[in-house]
């Protein structure tokens, strides 16, 4: 099979099986604690790895923007342009692209270690389907849990900002706070709450797909876990551009 | 060579009391991928009630045919009935009632990894909303009846590999399913956990009157099936006797395929006779 035949084949199955996971949700059996299970494990296991990387991403663009505004003496707007990159871009796609590192490689390895050792088809075989039962309360939990812990990055962020603005800076916390709040739009904070909920559908149906159609034993479910991560990653960096063009037609946030 | 039976018809035979439906019927199965055929117009029976041991060596499609009668895979061409229903075009949705009357005993267990014996044992009921009274009571019952009560509160890693199979048994028995499947539930098992799972297999079929389908590739396996029969003395125990002038068995019979096509289909006397030099070299255990 050729690369582009290839391409389309996996994007018909993905699609197949998010069509499913949708259909699922208005029929019975609904798998409620198996969904709250999984918004604990994503969620507040995400949480720390999340606050950290918003911490210092903040920290690291106060870090390299101070010394330029501060050079068109314009230093009382570090807040604005932190929070501005932060809330509409960094903090949506770091989070994503750390959830899919951390739960969708764990997704497809779970998955995969249950094909190859023939656990999907004994679940089969007990009457359960497998997309209702794993595929729907993964998918519904990341949808639900991103973009809660994107706005934990965006706060950590601000956070971390203020804290390197302060401390090497010797800007105080009002004039970065204020700059802060003048900069934030509301448009800002729709749109960086929108982007989540694709990038949620993006991991998790990505990870659900090649966890469940792995092949090859042990070695497969490697490699469908590599897989896994680095094709979410770059979907989310693919989506985030068109989304990004979206909500600056949506909102008119082109004029900022 | 064996001709296959082609004359069965979808419906079955016939006996004094009326048509029989047998339990399990393949008409002309085909199943290739890509250019590597699987099965190859693949005619089968099991009777209701009866065990059919299904012999060859890895690749043959033995474990194809398994997955066929659960509608895991479907097949190219021909018909698939169970208890005379017509499965062969159904979705995964109306498969999921027709799984409910068969069990599974997969080759190294499939037991769920993230949950104890007993929530493996239960899965079946859990997922069917049964009272918990009910799902303990019948959890117990089926792991007392693969000798396993004592491993309720354990984690499947923490099995052998013998005591995997007998959990996925009785996973595979809960709720009573009228057909069980068993894919080469004892390999790589020693001969005489090999000999327990076959005894469970017989109790089954001679007992609980279960139609079965074996797959195996290891002829004590049939030596233990065809010639062995279970029966419960005047104690109220389970006891194995030998077939012999008190009784011959004819509720058992063994499939070979080679290729995907079946090479010889009878009992385990004419299988012993049989001149095919196939089948010759299989028993003997030559390549």
């Amino acid at each position: 099979m050729n690369p582009i035949t290839r391409f389309l084949s996996e994007l018909q199955e993905v699609s197949l099986l998010i069509g499913r996971s949708f259909t699922s949700l208005f029929s019975r059996p609904r798998y409620v604690a198996e969904t709250v299970n999984q918004m604990d494990l994503i969620g507040v296991g995400s949480l720390p790895i999340v606050l950290l990387t918003g911490f210092f991403t903040g920290g690291v663009l106060v870090l390299q923007v101070f010394p330029t505004l501060e050079y068109y003496g314009i230093q009382n707007q570090a807040g604005n342009s932190v929070a501005t990159s932060l809330i509409r871009e960094l903090g949506p796609v770091l989070t994503a692209l750390m959830v899919s590192g951390r739960i969708g490689a764990a997704i497809s390895a779970e998955l995969g270690a249950m094909v190859v050792s023939q656990q999907i088809d004994a679940m089969r075989a007990l009457g359960t389907d497998p997309i209702r039962k794993l595929v729907v309360p993964r998918i519904v939990a990341l949808i639900l849990m991103l973009p809660l812990l994107t706005v934990a990055a965006d706060i950590m962020g601000l956070i971390g900002g203020g804290v390197v603005a302060n401390w090497l800076y010797n800007q105080d916390y009002a004039v970065f706070i204020n700059s802060v709040r003048v900069g934030i739009s509301t448009s800002d904070l729709v749109s960086g709450l929108i982007k989540p909920l694709f990038f949620g559908l993006i991991i998790g149906s990505v990870a659900c797909h090649k966890g469940l159609t792995t092949t090859g034993g042990t070695v497969g479910v490697g490699r469908s876990t590599t897989d896994a991560v680095v094709i979410a990653s770059i979907w989310v960096i693919i989506f985030d551009f068109f989304l990004s063009k979206a909500m600056q037609y949506l909102f008119d946030l082109g004029q900022l | 060579m064996f001709e296959p039976d082609t004359s069965v018809s979808p419906n079955g035979g016939s006996s004094i009391f009326g048509p029989v439906i047998p339990a399990i019927e393949f008409e002309k199965v085909c199943l290739a991928y890509d250019d590597k055929v699987i099965l190859d117009h693949i005619d089968l029976t099991v009777g209701s009630g009866d065990c059919k041991i299904i012999l060859g060596r890895s690749g043959g499609g033995k474990s194809t045919i398994i997955r066929l009668i659960l509608g895991l895979i479907k097949p190219d061409s021909g018909r698939i009935y169970l208890d005379g229903e017509d499965i062969t075009d159904y979705s995964e949705a109306e498969m999921m009632p027709v799984r409910q009357k068969i069990g599974m005993v997969f080759q190294e267990g499939a037991l769920f990894d993230s949950i104890s014996v007993y929530e493996n044992v239960a899965y079946r009921l859990r997922e069917q909303h049964r009272d918990e009274d009910e799902v303990e009571s019948e959890v117990m019952r089926m792991l007392e009846f693969v000798d396993l009560a004592d491993a309720v509160e354990k984690m499947p890693i923490e099995l052998s590999g013998g005591m995997r199979r007998r959990v996925g048994i009785a996973r595979a028995l809960i709720g009573d399913p009228t057909i069980v499947l068993f894919d080469e539930p004892t390999a790589g098992l020693d001969p005489p956990t090999a000999r327990t799972i076959c005894e469970l297999a017989i109790k089954l079929r001679d007992l609980q009157s279960v139609s079965s389908i074996f797959v195996t590739h290891e002829m004590n396996n049939v030596a233990n099936l065809s010639s062995e029969y279970a029966t419960v003395n005047e104690k109220g125990e389970v006891v194995f006797e030998k077939e012999g002038d008190k009784l011959c068995l004819i509720n058992t019979e063994v499939l070979m395929l080679r290729n995907g096509s079946i090479i010889f289909n009878g009992t385990d006397e004419k299988l012993r006779k049989s001149s095919d030099p196939y089948v010759t070299r299989f028993i003997r255990g030559e390549r």
